[in-house]
């Protein structure tokens, strides 16, 4: 894995610009281009309704794959990402039934969630345990954890406050929407043109290159981590509201999409490469994908298929595009 | 060949032996207290019955351990294990495959998976843990789409043999067990096969400068991970009777906390198949040794998540190759 790492360098910043506007380009057409092509099959698939639910539900993904994508740039994996978001959304959901206050309740997933992956960081960066042994591990702790706990047991009778998801700003912005927005707006931004947002391409890139040039890349990994469980707590909380009871189990298969909008969205799995609006595009066209399936009388149990195919379509573009481009230049 | 296979070697015993040691070490201690705990524990029945359940994770190990020793990873094996059991009920049922070739159709779809994974890892380069990340979500879906979530069942009662039946007081699959054991033994340390995997977890490039063939190797032992599953697909099919589309799920963890455990080095270089097989064995009894206490099974995974972990850390700690990580 190591080798892989270091043969790619990336080349001027014109290119990288050129290369993420194609990807993130390449995103909006497909989007817009399955919403015209199963809109003219089946109008239904157009209706407000349904365009809105497909984006409203699945804006905590969104959010997620922004952490993720980070944690991938930075040269990592993390496959814990689908328990963590179901442990933190049963917490928040215990709370609130309790009656907590209702800052503590949206705020508490978020400590947690911080806590949790910075630990995860920590072990990655300093004990030098690869990232996959590490999340997959603690996948199974928190799933194992969850379960043992609760029983499995829902969580009703949640308060209306509770409901984040729920809020619409101005009476028409509805919060997911906002949050999801607003985030990767401002993770691209501090990615793009801050020291530490540029930091995680560096240590991403050329660990020891970073390291020479005065960037501490385990801090740098531990500082990731603690940003993708802080995404995840905000996902989770998402996740939580928009629904009136929580499950109380792991959502099955919730770390495979995340990581299908990263990659998708032109996190370059190698490391180093990749931006966060390509991330949140690739979430809400898996979402749209997810919806069509139904709308085209395909069976939804494809979904997962068609989630591996376009990793894999993704990622044998990505290396074949760079290996182009090595031997041209 | 001759010439480089003692230089590999003398890489890792030391540190190796006393690992597996401390294992079998641990291994007789804890059962002996699991032993005392619950006196069901340490009786032939039970410890069969447990040999009858580790098969179908044990297949899988032996490929994986090959996998580990190069460097490389197999997250899908479980994902393979579903869409196998699936092939199997699904080309006898609805495809109306004469049961006998329905078993061997669905091992060759497990070839077939993991030869794909081992072409793409070889031939684009794309490194195994995206490869198999993404064939994990794909051979599932796979599994999930063409039975569309349906089971299947009423399996003729001579199917039940492998899974189920005896042979000469021992159950059937654990014979299969063994004899892979024998085989992945024989070929990991006595064959120019095996000591290739050595030599490309050591240094790759230094591999493909010595003119080993490296990918076609690698191709090999992917392609084998996908025929053990297809394997350990049959054998679990036979054992539960019936086909679903999640059969499998989460088996890669057990799969890599057994290889690891068994002092295979995540880094790569470094493993054998004696140290799996204790791993396994270790994996297996806490499983029942917590469930004979009372632990549920949910709680189980825990455990073995924290073993994967903790094992991981040890032996990083204790083995000098801790730079080759970042």
């Amino acid at each position: 894995m190591s080798t892989m790492v270091v043969s790619h360098l990336r080349p001027g910043e014109g290119g990288a610009l050129r290369l993420f506007a194609s990807q993130e380009a390449l995103l909006a057409f497909a989007i817009i281009g399955i919403a015209i092509l199963v809109g003219l099959y089946n109008p239904r698939f157009l209706a407000t309704r349904n365009l809105a639910d497909i984006v409203l539900g699945n804006a905590y993904i969104a959010v997620a794959a922004i952490g993720m994508s980070m944690v991938i740039v930075s040269g990592n994996i993390d496959i814990s990402v689908g328990s963590l978001i179901g442990v933190l959304a049963t917490i928040s959901g215990t709370l609130a039934v309790a009656g907590v206050p209702i800052i503590l309740v949206w705020l508490t997933p978020l400590v947690v969630g911080i806590l949790v992956m910075m630990l995860q960081g920590a072990v990655i960066a300093y004990l030098r345990i690869p990232a996959i042994v590490v999340t997959l591990g603690m996948l199974s702790i928190l799933k194992g954890g969850l379960i043992s706990v609760t029983g499995g047991r829902w969580i009703t009778d949640l308060p209306q406050s509770f409901h984040l998801a729920d809020i619409e700003l101005f009476g028409i912005l509805p919060m997911p929407v906002l949050i999801m927005v607003a985030a990767t707006i401002l993770a691209a931004l501090w990615m793009r043109y801050s020291a530490s947002g540029r930091a995680i391409y560096a240590t991403g890139g050329n660990a020891e290159a970073a390291r020479l040039c005065g960037v501490s890349p385990r801090r740098t990994v531990v500082m990731v981590f603690a940003l993708h469980g802080l995404f995840a707590g905000i996902a989770a909380l998402l996740f939580a509201t928009q629904l009136k009871v929580i499950q109380s189990t792991v959502p099955p298969n919730l770390e495979l999409t995340v990581i299908t909008a990263a990659v998708v969205g032109g996190v370059s799995i190698l490391g180093g490469v990749g931006t966060v609006v390509g991330s949140t595009l690739a979430a809400v066209l898996i979402a749209e994908i997810a919806s069509a399936l139904v709308f085209i009388n395909v069976s939804p149990y494809w979904i997962h298929a068609v989630q591996g195919a376009l990793i894999l379509v993704t990622v044998v573009a990505d290396i074949l595009r760079r290996r182009r481009r090595q031997v041209g230049g | 060949m001759a010439v480089l296979a003692p230089e590999v070697r003398s890489a890792a015993p030391r540190w190796l032996i006393r690992h597996e040691t401390l294992l079998a070490a641990i291994l007789v201690v804890a059962l002996a207290i699991l032993g005392l705990l619950n006196e069901r524990f340490l009786t032939i029945d039970n410890l069969l019955n447990q040999g009858r359940l580790m098969t179908e994770v044990g297949l899988l190990a032996l490929p994986m351990t090959f996998i580990i020793i190069t460097g490389g990873i197999d997250l899908s094996v479980g994902s393979i294990v579903g869409l196998c059991a699936i092939m199997l009920g699904y080309s006898w049922k609805n495809l109306g495959f004469p049961l006998p070739l329905a078993i061997a159709f669905a091992i060759g779809v497990g070839g077939v998976a993991g030869f794909v994974n081992g072409l793409l890892i070889t031939r684009v380069r794309v490194p195994p843990l995206i490869m198999t990340i993404a064939t994990l979500a794909l051979y599932r879906g796979l599994a999930e789409g063409i039975s569309q979530a349906r089971s299947v069942r009423n399996y003729p009662e001579w199917f039940f043999f492998t899974g189920q039946g005896e042979w000469l007081g021992v159950p059937v699959q654990l014979w299969i067990l063994l004899v892979g054991i024998i085989m992945a033994g024989i070929a990991l340390d006595r064959t120019t096969f095996g000591r290739t995997l050595y030599a490309i977890g050591n240094n790759e490039t230094a591999a493909r400068f010595s003119g080993l063939p490296v990918d076609r190797v690698k191709l090999v032992v992917y392609t084998l991970s996908g025929l053990a599953a297809g394997l350990s697909a049959w054998v679990l099919v036979s054992r539960v009777t019936t086909t679903r589309s999640d059969m499998g799920s989460g088996y890669e963890l057990d799969v890599i906390a057994a290889v690891v455990l068994g002092g295979t080095s995540i880094f790569g270089g470094v493993g054998t198949i004696w140290g799996t097989v204790v791993g396994l064995v270790m994996i297996q009894l806490l499983k029942n040794g917590l469930a004979l206490t009372g632990v549920k099974g949910d709680a189980t995974i825990i455990v073995i998540g924290a073993v994967l972990i903790a094992s991981t850390l040890i032996a990083s700690s204790l083995h000098g190759r801790r730079e080759v990580a970042g």
